[in-house]
C-alpha cells in the first residue's frame, strides 16, 4: 500500500501539469461543458492532446495508444480536473467505441477507425437509448434489417451526446424477434453522414443543448460495419458499457474536486460562521475524499484483474448525488440572487451547475438501475423483476 | 500508487477472519457479553502468539516491527467479530505512551500486559458519579510519583492490568503509568450499553505511578494517541458495518413474504445497496487514515477525523437498516445484531459525535 506517486508516475504528472499550463486555450479554461465557444475549440484541443500523447493512454501501442497501465489514465484525469481543462472531445470514441472495436472488431475495422478516434478527426456518439428503451436496454426497437449486401436501419435514438457533431455512431438495434430479449440484437457502426440520418438537438433543463435525438430512416449501412455477429449485439454492447465504468470514477471525482474547491471558496466568502453550512461543506469534502480513495481501491483491482468490476457503479451513484447536494448548497448560500441572470459570475456558474446536476442521477445509468446492479451483482440478492 | 494490501497483509486478514470466526461465534460473544468478566482472558496470549498485539512494536522489544496498516487489518477483523477484549485499549489507546518505556513495550508484545488510557475527567451530570470526584493530580514524593483523583468513562477499565493516566503534575499535564496491584487503583465497571466494551471509573488514592512523558512531549503523544484511536475505531466500524450488512443480505435472500424472498423488493434491496456503498466509502476513508498514520503523512489529523466521522455514522446506519430488514427478529435480544448496533453507538460516542469531527474538518477548510 502506497498512496504516493512512484517515480514514473510523478514524472508523468509533472510533465502533464507543465504541458497543461502551456497548452490549455484561454477559451477552455474553467471549462463547464461542450457548448458555445468551447465546442468550436474542441477538435483542435483534442488533436493537441493526441499529438502530445495523452489520447488513448491505456490503448495498446499497436493501435496508436500509449499502452500504459490504468493508473496513468487516472493521473491524467486528476490533472485535467486540477487545471479545470476539458477532456478530449471524443470521449465516446476513446472510452467506449474504441475499446469495443479493439475487443470485437476485425483488423480492417481497427485500421479504419482507431487512429481517427485518437486524433479527433472523427467524433463518435452512442445510439443505445430510445424513447421507450431507457434502463431496459434490451428492449430497443430500432430495426436492423439485412437487405441484400447491406443492413438497413430504421428507428429513433435519444439522449445522444455529441450526435450533432459526430461522424460515427455505435448503434444497437433489433435484427430478429427473439424469445430472450438479449438475443436478436445487432451492433453496427453507422456513418452519421449517411442519407436518412437526421439529428435534432434536445434542449435540456439548463436551456442548452448537449444531447440529441437521432432519427434513422431507411439508412443503408455496409455489411463491413457490423461489430460482432448478427444477433450477437448484446455481448458487444456489454463491452461498451463496462468500459464506460473503467476509470470513469476518476473523471467524476475530478469534476467533484473542482466543484468542492469552488464550494469551499464560496462558503469562505459568503457563509460566515453559519454552523449548518459549515457542517454541510465538511460533509461534501469528506464524501469527496471517500470517493477519491474508493477510486484508488477500484484502480488497484482493475490493474490486477484487467476488468472493471460492478463496484464501479458506486462512484457514479455517489458522485451524482453528491453533485446534486453540493450545487444545491451553493445556490442556497448565494440566496435569491442565484435566481436571476444578472447575478455575478459565481451566481451564474452555480445556477447552471445546479440545474445540470439533475441529469447526473439519470444519465449513464439511473441511480435506481445502479442500486439494482449493486444489489444483484455485488450483494447477490434475487432479481427484482 | 497502489491502494491495496500486500499478499502478506491479505494473509493476516484471512488468518484473523478464520481464527475469530472459530473462536468467537455469535453464541460465544453473547455469553461473554453477559458474563461478569466481560471477556475471554485466555484469548489474549493466543492473539499475542498470532502476532497481533506486537504488530507495530519494534523487533528489539519482541514485536513484529510492522506498521499501523497491519494493525488496521486486525482492528477491522476484531470489529467484524465483535471481539470483547482490551485490544483497542491496549494497542490504540495505551501503546503510544507505553512507547516511552522499552520494558513495558516488551511486556505488551509478549501478551503479558494489557492497558488502557484514563483521560476523561469526572464531571458528569449524574447522581451516580461522586460529587466530590476530582481530576487526577500527580505529585512527587522522593523518587516516586503518587496519583490522586478520579478518571471517568475509561474503556475496559475492569479488565486491564494497567492504566496510562493523563494527570496534572507540577509542570503541567503528563502521562503516567499505573499498574493495578491488589485492587489498587480502584476500578468500578459501569453498566455500559455495549457490554463487550465496558466503561469504568478509576479512583486513585495516592497510588504509585511511573512518569512516562512529561508535559511538552506528553501533549504530542496525546495527539498521536487520538489519531490512532479515531482511525482504529473507523476500522472497527467498517468491520461492524460489513457484518451487519452480511446479516441483512443473508436474511433478505432467505426470508420469503408474498411468495418471494424479501431481497427481491427494491424497498429492501436498495437500502442494502446504500449500506454497501456507505460501507465501502467508509472503508476507503479508514484505509486512507491508516496509511497516513503508518507513514506519518501531514494529512493525518484530517484523515482520522473524516474517517471516524463517516465510518461511525455508516456503521450505525448499517445496523439500523439491518435491524429494520430483519423485522421483529432484528429487535430481539436473541439475535446478535443488537450487540453490533451497541458497539457502533459506542464508537460514535467516543471522542464526540460525527458533527463535532466535521466541525474540525470545516475549521481546516473554512478557517474560523
Amino acid at each position: 500500500m502506497d498512496l504516493r506517486d512512484g517515480p514514473d508516475e510523478a514524472a508523468f504528472r509533472a510533465a502533464l501539469r507543465t504541458w497543461l499550463e502551456a497548452n490549455v486555450p484561454a477559451g477552455l479554461r474553467g471549462f463547464r461543458g461542450w457548448t458555445g465557444l468551447a465546442l468550436a475549440l474542441g477538435r483542435e484541443w483534442s488533436e493537441r492532446l493526441a499529438q502530445a500523447g495523452y489520447a488513448g493512454l491505456t490503448w495498446p501501442k499497436e493501435y496508436g495508444g500509449a499502452g500504459r497501465p490504468w493508473r496513468y489514465q487516472a493521473l491524467y484525469l486528476e490533472e485535467l480536473a486540477r487545471a479545470e481543462a476539458p477532456q478530449h472531445l471524443g470521449v465516446i470514441g476513446l472510452g467506449m467505441a474504441g475499446p469495443t472495436i479493439i475487443a470485437h472488431g476485425r483488423p480492417d475495422q481497427k485500421a479504419r477507425y482507431l487512429a481517427k478516434i485518437l486524433s479527433a478527426e472523427e467524433i463518435w456518439c452512442q445510439g443505445f437509448s430510445e424513447p421507450s428503451s431507457g434502463s431496459d436496454l434490451a428492449s430497443v426497437r430500432t430495426r436492423v434489417d439485412v437487405v441484400g449486401d447491406r443492413f438497413v436501419v430504421n428507428g429513433q435514438k435519444v439522449w445522444s451526446s455529441y450526435a450533432h457533431i459526430a461522424e460515427q455512431c455505435i448503434l444497437l438495434g433489433r435484427s430478429a424477434a427473439a424469445a430472450e430479449p438479449h438475443d436478436g440484437l445487432t451492433y453496427l457502426i453507422v456513418d452519421m453522414k449517411s442519407p436518412g440520418v437526421e439529428v435534432r438537438p434536445l434542449r435540456q433543463i439548463t436551456g442548452e443543448a448537449e444531447f440529441n435525438e437521432i432519427f434513422f430512416t431507411d439508412v443503408a449501412v455496409p455489411k463491413e460495419n457490423l461489430l460482432g455477429e448478427v444477433g450477437g449485439g448484446w455481448r458487444v454492447a456489454m463491452t461498451t458499457l463496462s468500459h464506460e465504468r473503467g476509470t470513469f470514477g476518476f473523471a467524476l471525482a475530478g469534476a467533484l474536486d473542482v466543484a468542492v474547491r469552488r464550494l469551499v471558496a464560496l462558503a469562505r466568502e459568503r457563509a460566515g460562521n453559519d454552523p449548518l453550512v459549515r457542517d454541510r461543506v465538511a460533509r461534501e469534502w469528506i464524501d469527496l475524499q471517500a470517493l477519491r480513495y474508493t477510486n484508488y481501491r477500484s484502480l488497484a483491482r482493475l490493474e490486477r484483474t484487467g476488468a472493471p468490476g460492478p463496484e464501479g457503479s458506486v462512484a457514479k451513484l455517489r458522485w451524482s448525488e453528491a453533485n446534486q447536494r453540493l450545487t444545491k448548497l451553493a445556490i442556497e448560500i448565494i440566496g435569491q440572487e442565484a435566481q436571476v441572470a444578472e447575478g455575478d459570475a459565481a451566481s451564474g456558474y452555480w445556477r447552471y451547475q445546479q440545474l445540470r446536476s439533475r441529469g447526473n442521477t439519470i444519465e449513464a445509468g439511473t441511480s435506481e438501475i445502479l442500486r439494482n446492479i449493486i444489489a444483484e451483482r455485488v450483494l447477490g440478492l434475487p432479481r427484482s423483476r | 500508487m497502489d491502494f491495496s494490501f500486500s499478499p502478506e497483509q491479505e494473509q493476516l486478514r484471512a488468518q484473523a477472519r478464520s481464527f475469530l470466526e472459530k473462536r468467537f461465534p455469535a453464541a460465544r460473544v453473547a455469553e461473554l457479553a453477559t458474563s461478569d468478566e466481560g471477556w475471554d482472558r485466555a484469548s489474549w496470549p493466543e492473539i499475542a502468539r498470532l502476532g497481533w498485539i506486537g504488530a507495530s512494536i519494534p523487533e528489539a522489544q519482541g514485536g513484529a516491527g510492522l506498521t499501523f496498516v497491519e494493525e488496521a487489518i486486525v482492528f477491522e477483523e476484531l470489529g467484524r467479530a465483535l471481539y470483547a477484549g482490551p485490544y483497542f485499549s491496549t494497542v490504540a489507546l495505551a501503546l503510544p505512551a507505553l512507547g516511552c518505556a522499552a520494558d513495558l513495550l516488551a511486556r505488551v508484545a509478549a501478551g503479558a500486559l494489557t492497558a488502557t488510557l484514563a483521560s476523561h475527567d469526572p464531571g458528569r451530570r449524574s447522581a451516580a458519579a461522586s460529587a466530590s470526584a476530582k481530576a487526577v493530580e500527580a505529585r512527587r514524593v522522593g523518587d516516586r510519583w503518587l496519583l490522586r483523583g478520579e478518571k471517568d468513562l475509561v474503556p475496559d477499565a475492569g479488565c486491564v492490568d494497567a492504566f496510562v493516566v493523563q494527570a496534572r503534575g507540577p509542570e503541567g499535564v503528563g502521562l503516567y503509568f499505573a499498574e493495578r496491584r491488589e485492587g489498587r487503583p480502584r476500578a468500578s465497571v459501569l453498566d455500559t450499553v455495549d457490554a463487550t466494551r465496558r466503561l469504568g471509573r478509576v479512583t486513585f488514592e495516592d497510588d504509585e505511578a511511573r512518569l512516562l512523558a512529561a508535559p511538552p512531549s506528553a501533549a504530542e503523544i496525546v495527539a498521536r494517541t487520538r489519531r490512532r484511536a479515531l482511525a482504529a475505531l473507523a476500522l472497527e466500524a467498517v468491520g461492524i458495518a460489513s457484518r451487519a450488512l452480511a446479516f441483512a443480505v443473508e436474511h433478505a435472500k432467505t426470508r420469503e413474504q408474498f411468495g418471494r424472498p424479501i431481497g427481491a423488493y427494491q424497498a429492501v434491496s436498495h437500502k442494502l445497496a446504500d449500506t454497501y456503498v456507505e460501507t465501502e466509502l467508509a472503508r476507503s476513508l479508514a484505509y486512507w487514515a491508516a496509511w497516513c498514520i503508518a507513514e506519518g503523512e501531514g494529512e493525518t489529523d484530517l484523515a482520522a477525523s473524516a474517517a471516524k466521522a463517516y465510518a461511525a455514522e455508516a456503521a450505525v446506519a448499517a445496523c439500523e437498516r439491518s435491524i429494520q430488514v430483519h423485522g421483529g427478529m432484528g429487535f430481539t435480544w436473541e439475535h446478535p445484531l443488537h450487540r453490533y448496533y451497541k458497539r457502533a453507538l459506542w464508537i460514535e460516542s467516543f471522542d464526540r459525535s460525527a458533527a463535532a469531527h466535521r466541525a474540525e474538518v470545516a475549521r481546516t477548510l473554512l478557517g474560523g
